[in-house]
């Protein structure tokens, strides 16, 4: 079976197949990382440019890394490096990028759809890296291959993300990867932070925390962004963290082995508190391990081998 | 020049015979004799006799809300550009928004369209006045000075006047000189970063969201305004359910308030963003297929008065672009009878009531007279309602393109429009 897809832009557009496509690859690359010498010649000649217009430390590292361990050249362009500065539009930096002639492109933007806006632009093959309030595909894999790494499945578990929904891409696309792969997803916050329509994603939707901690397999915690202070849509982190915070207290009413994850960056005493963050039940740094392989799958399953007619 | 139209269908309830045919003289109607048993010797010393035979001749379309971009973007549309779209969609005469660049807040820049419009000599143009100085949402713009260089109208539309006060002032103002304030209804801080709809779809692609209410609640409030002061209230592209109610209960109560809606409100809806599709992106956003439904309903029954366009041409500097920072509109002038007789096919709107819609009632609208009777100005545009064919844009007269029925297979259009007597647009002589 061959990966189906020339973009990743996002989870609703892989089926349940290539999301296990991917996660089966990425185990494979797991191993190449714990190696003295964690590099393989499999994209050797291959060009992978990394498009950053909005910060990101994590996800930028992680792709870079990704890239050099299977032996592409990488580069990055950030926003304000870049020629965005000097007016430039993203169609014509999309254009002269491609008359480079690279293989992958690696973008994170702050507005929705740019990456399917790049990939209607350019040959080279496009990857997600987080466009405003769509999608985080990467993310969601990551997510995915970790729970499955520790529970051994996906089908049936439950999952809660607890956290502002309606401005989170992780939270969109975990919603539609684990339901995709026959989890249930429930997502808890208060109501200033839950979308209209996002039980037509898949999620069931509380408001109440300790109900959603209960009966979760995984629980996934969200960033609280403080900007959004200024939009009202919640008073104080004092009072986040009161109601709709992680603590060990409110852990005791979850099942014996819940895993606890985070996408990072946290804000420690606000939706999670450092016991949890750092506790037994953490998988958050397992989290960013499996971020540079289900990467490298990713661009090892797009540049490896013969470029597929399919183009999304 | 005296032309002679004959033997089409008189499309105009204010005259009892359908079959007929029109003489016009010197810009003016003249008569209007039955066609039966008529014959071209029946008209002698006519300059030109048009074969109106199976086709509808209606009172000039006229348009409430339209942007000629001119002065100050030239490179999206021109008055002569816009005047030439116009009349190649039947349109005859348009009311032209002010938020140009300089603003229309003065009777130096109402002058400068005027003259423009008469240079182009197409259609007519009637403009609009800004409500405040600048758009700014400040000071009242010198109402007087405005309707004296000849605006027909005040608003400050692409922004809502958000301080009630000043809109109060507007409206009460606005009727020492007879001009009819027109309202861009939106509550901004209920819009906040929306691009798109709030709902399912803006869910799904992640994109900020703006809710029915943005719209409504000022729509609300503007009414209120309107009750307070009796002044002439016309409120602009209507997009949601709600408002049509609110206007509904206001007409119901007297309420000296009228309303137009855009072809693409009761033909798109915001599923129709589809993968971020700027030319989906306008303000208020394309709604779901409730409020379509009820915009249709509301075109039927007289709650909605008039079919406008909202014409907003933008080049693909501007709609080539980040979904989020995409500007906000499309063009319309050369798809809104196409459109607009798509209602009259699926038995929304009879053929008498789409005249009223977008000839008749826009014209009260504006403190015009109009209609197909003797001594009216002769403003005429004749209609095939059936001829098929592909909306091409890369045939429109308006210097954009974005346009997002582009490709569509429609039915009807105008084959020709006469404004002040003379035919300006005769689409057997463009044909390619």
């Amino acid at each position: 079976m061959q990966f189906s897809k020339k973009d990743v832009l996002d989870i609703a557009s892989l089926s349940a197949e290539d999301i296990n496509m991917v996660l089966d690859t990425a185990v494979g690359m797991k191993e190449i990382s714990e190696r003295p010498i964690k590099k393989v010649p499999t994209l050797r000649g291959k060009t992978v440019i990394l498009f950053f217009y909005e910060p990101s430390t994590r996800t930028r590292m992680s792709f870079d890394i990704a890239a050099k361990r299977l032996s592409a050249d990488s580069l990055s362009i950030s926003a304000s490096t870049s020629s965005l500065v000097k007016g430039e539009t993203l169609i014509d930096t999309a254009k002269n990028l491609e008359s480079m002639h690279p293989d992958v492109i690696i973008i994170r933007h702050s507005s929705a759809g740019v990456p399917r806006m790049l990939a209607r632009t350019v040959r080279a093959s496009v990857i997600n890296a987080g466009d405003g309030m769509h999608a985080h595909p990467t993310q969601a894999l990551l997510d995915m291959m970790t729970v499955r790494e520790r529970k051994g499945r996906l089908s049936g578990l439950r999952l809660a993300i607890i956290g502002d929904i309606a401005h989170s891409r992780v939270a969109r696309s975990n919603i539609v990867g684990f339901t995709k792969m026959g989890a249930s997803v429930v997502v808890a916050a208060p109501p200033t932070m839950i979308p209209l329509g996002i039980d037509a994603l898949g999620a069931e939707v509380t408001h109440d925390i300790g109900e959603a901690v209960a009966g979760a397999d995984v629980i996934m915690m969200l960033r609280i962004q403080k900007e959004r202070l200024r939009s009202f849509l919640y008073p104080s982190d004092r009072e986040y963290a009161r109601f709709y915070g992680l603590n060990i207290k409110r852990l005791e009413k979850a099942t014996k082995d819940v895993l606890i994850m985070h996408p990072g960056p946290m804000n420690r005493g606000v939706e999670i508190s450092p016991e949890v963050a750092d506790g037994p039940f953490s998988i958050i740094l397992d989290q960013v391990t499996n971020g540079v392989a289900v990467r490298m799958a990713l661009l090892y399953l797009v540049a490896g081998g013969q470029r597929h007619a399919d183009s999304d | 020049m005296r032309i002679v139209i004959r033997g089409g269908r008189i499309i105009d309830p204010s005259q009892p015979e359908e079959a007929a045919d029109l003489l016009i003289e010197d810009g003016i109607i003249r008569d209007l004799r039955p066609s039966a048993g008529s014959s071209e010797t029946d008209w002698p010393g006519v300059d030109r006799l048009v074969d109106a035979t199976g086709r509808l001749v209606l009172p000039g379309l006229i348009d409430t809300h339209v942007h000629l971009r001119e002065p100050g973007q030239e490179y999206k549309e021109t008055i002569a550009s816009g005047c030439q779209a116009a009349v190649w969609g039947g349109v005859t005469a348009v009311c032209c928004m002010p938020n140009t660049d300089p603003v229309n807040d003065n009777a130096g820049v109402t002058e400068f369209i005027l003259k423009k419009a008469a240079e182009a000599a197409t259609a007519r143009v009637y403009p609009a006045g800004a409500i405040s100085r600048g758009l700014q949402g400040q000071e009242m713009s010198e109402f007087g000075e405005l309707k004296a260089a000849g605006a027909v109208a005040v608003t400050d539309d692409g922004m809502p006047v958000m301080d009630a006060q000043l809109m109060r002032r507007a409206l009460e103002y606005a009727r020492g000189f007879g001009l009819i304030v027109m309202a861009h209804s939106e509550d901004l801080a209920l819009t906040g970063s929306g691009v798109m709809n709030e709902g399912l779809v803006s869910t799904r692609l992640g994109l900020s969201g703006i809710p029915n209410c943005s719209e409504s609640v000022m729509v609300t409030r503007d009414i209120a305004l309107c009750a307070l002061t009796r002044s002439k209230l016309h409120i602009a592209h209507v997009s949601t359910r709600e408002s049509i109610r609110a206007i509904r209960q206001a007409k119901d109560q007297g309420i000296p308030v009228t309303a137009e809606t855009a072809p693409h409100y009761f033909t798109l809806t915001d599923e129709d963003v589809g993968e971020y599709d700027t030319h989906a992106k306008m303000n208020p956003p394309l709604r779901t297929r409730e409020d379509k439904e009820a915009i249709r309903q509301a075109l039927a029954d007289g709650t909605i008065d008039a079919i406008a366009t909202d014409h907003a041409p933008h080049s693909s500097i501007e709609k080539d672009v980040e979904f989020d920072r995409a500007a906000n509109g499309i063009i319309g002038l050369e798809t809104s009878l196409p459109l607009s007789l798509g209602l009259v096919r699926d038995g929304v709107l009879t053929i008498h009531q789409l005249a009223e819609r977008m000839s008749l009632a826009p014209a009260r609208i504006l403190g015009l007279d109009r209609g197909l009777g003797p001594g009216k100005p002769a403003d005429i545009t004749i209609i095939d309602p059936d001829a098929p064919h592909r909306i091409d844009s890369r045939t429109f007269q308006s210097l954009s393109r974005n346009c997002p029925f582009d490709g569509w297979n429609v039915q009807g259009w105008a084959v020709m429009t006469i404004v002040d007597g003379n035919i300006v647009f005769d689409r057997k002589a463009e044909a390619p």
